[in-house]
């Protein structure tokens, strides 16, 4: 095929409601699925405010650790976490999925595929938390 | 460029990318810097903490860690929208949600050379 594709054509999208994902438990796990990476965001964005304010010193630092002692920024991370974990269940999940593992001839089961995206996440968990607690 | 080619494919890699990093290391520093550490289940000192965002491995760490998970968000969020209803605003919607993650890269970048 040499010839350029047509511009987009008129896209036709059925008129629904903006609460379409309430009808079925599977909409709404996918829809909390996609709305981790809000969580994700809002994270990473704290962490670079964060990073800023260890450049500023200890006092702008223990400041904004004092900030995230109150019961909203608790309540909020206690949630973040819930989603920020389920986003790695679900990313997992779709890897064993997508990813094709072979050994040789054989196709490594997407199961085992999965299993070992979980052991790397704890090993690298694990080495974090090492890395930033005892090793100080 | 050339009619037919899109620039999807850049997106959805930086999408895919950015969602291995965070479902690998979101995670744990959440729990790190939104629970344990202000709740006083750890401590880590700011001179160790300094110590450590000063040096350029770790910068760079930051770096991939911060920005590339925007790119996730972006993507993910843009599809979002569209699925709520809101098809009449496709271009928008991408240039807002890519813009913003573009910005928060240079924003990184900003605050990672300046320590």
């Amino acid at each position: 095929m040499s010839e350029a594709r047509p511009a987009r054509p008129g896209l036709y999208y059925p008129k629904l409601p903006a609460t379409w994902w309430l009808k079925r438990p599977g909409y709404v796990r996918f829809m909390l699925r996609e709305v981790t990476s809000v969580f994700v965001a809002i994270f990473v964005v704290e962490l670079l405010v964060i990073v800023h304010k260890i450049g500023q010193g200890p006092q702008a630092f223990a400041d904004m650790m004092a900030r995230l002692q109150s019961t909203g920024c608790i309540v909020f991370h206690v949630v973040a976490l819930a989603f920020v974990v389920y986003h790695t269940i679900t990313w997992f999940q779709a890897t064993g999925v997508v990813q094709v593992v072979r050994v040789g001839d054989r196709q490594v089961p997407p199961a085992l595929v999965v299993a070992g995206n979980y052991v790397a996440w704890v090993v690298v968990t694990l080495f974090i938390l090492y890395w930033l607690l005892v090793r100080s | 460029m050339s009619p037919g080619k899109t620039i999807e494919p850049l997106w959805w890699s930086l999408f895919s990318a950015g969602g291995v990093v965070a479902a690998f290391l979101v995670p744990v520093h959440l729990f790190l810097f939104g629970l344990a550490i202000p709740l006083g289940w750890v401590s880590v000192s700011h001179a160790r903490l300094l110590a450590l965002v000063g040096h350029p491995v770790v910068k760079l760490y930051l770096f991939v860690l911060i920005a590339l998970p925007l790119y996730h968000w972006a993507h993910r969020f843009r599809f979002v929208l569209e699925d709520l209803g809101l098809h009449g605003l496709r271009r928008p919607l991408a240039v807002l949600c890519y813009g913003s993650a573009i910005v928060g890269t240079v924003a990184t970048v900003w605050v990672l050379i300046r320590i």
